[in-house]
């Protein structure tokens, strides 16, 4: 579906990537408690650049060829760097997620709307109106 | 798996975990004035540690949800428990003394409060996604 794909724009790929996000502030608010767990988050405006122009990949031929250019995590999180320190090695901030997570929610929806705009648009154009 | 899934799934997996908790502490706090006759029969507060569901075996082995918590085990206050002096009590021993639970009421109540106001952040993070969910859901009605 070449036609759609370009008809959506970026707010497709970017939905994906605020679902994501999501995702890892509910791990953070699940390990609240957790001892030595790392906060992490995601860097939305990095992650969304490296979908958009992935470099081409080089093939490892041999069992001695190195990886090109590999970040510590791939999955594009990052540690969060806390206020504060707590003995147990924590680095969730409760309050700081929660406002975070809520964040996050109003750019979901936001990305939706955007989404929801461009198919009706989409829509008024099929039916000629 | 929609990722949505996933973040119910961790959020249900905390709340999971968080109710073991205040198990642990309304256990402790029923045993705050129970008395043993001897040091190893008093009764010690326990507690729930947790642990990141980050390992792929322990995804498979319980819950399927990776980023969640889970209770890796129950550990035992190592704190002494209370000597009281009570030569009437029935359970005392020759010396006429009892042994109290070593539970600190206080710390329970602490414990009580930190654990169900855990387990409310966790079920605002269910509401706000399945909010999304129904959201994004209508999408094809724009």
């Amino acid at each position: 579906m070449k036609i759609l794909d370009g008809a959506l724009g970026i707010h497709g790929q970017a939905l994906a990537v605020r679902t994501k996000r999501l995702e890892v502030l509910a791990q953070n608010l699940a390990n609240a408690d957790t001892p030595n767990f790392k906060a992490r988050d995601i860097d939305f405006r990095q992650v969304l650049a490296d979908t958009n122009n992935q470099p081409a990949a080089m093939t490892a031929t041999r069992g001695a060829h190195y990886e090109v250019g590999e970040v510590a995590n791939p999955d594009g999180t990052l540690y969060r760097v806390p206020f504060n320190t707590a003995v147990d090695g924590n680095t969730v901030e409760s309050s700081i997620e929660q406002a975070q997570y809520g964040k996050a929610a109003a750019q979901y929806q936001t990305t939706l709307n955007f989404l929801e705009s461009r198919i009706s648009g989409v829509r008024k154009a099929l039916r000629g109106e | 798996m929609s990722s949505f899934d996933n973040i119910i799934g961790v959020a249900g997996s905390a709340i999971n975990a968080q109710l073991t908790r205040l198990n642990a502490t309304a256990s402790n706090l029923a045993n705050a004035s129970t008395v043993a006759g001897t040091d190893a029969e008093a009764f010690r507060a326990k507690r729930a540690v947790f642990k990141a569901l980050v390992d792929e075996q322990y995804t498979q082995a319980g819950s399927p949800f990776v980023g969640g918590v889970f209770i890796e085990r129950m550990s035992v206050d190592p704190a002494p428990a209370r000597m009281v002096f009570q030569p009437g009590n029935p359970l005392a021993n020759k010396e006429g003394y009892v042994f109290q639970s070593n539970v600190s009421e206080v710390t329970e109540m602490v414990e009580m409060m930190a654990a169900s106001r855990s387990y409310q952040n966790n079920v605002e993070v269910i509401n706000t996604a399945r909010q999304l969910l129904s959201r994004t859901l209508e999408i094809t009605k724009a």
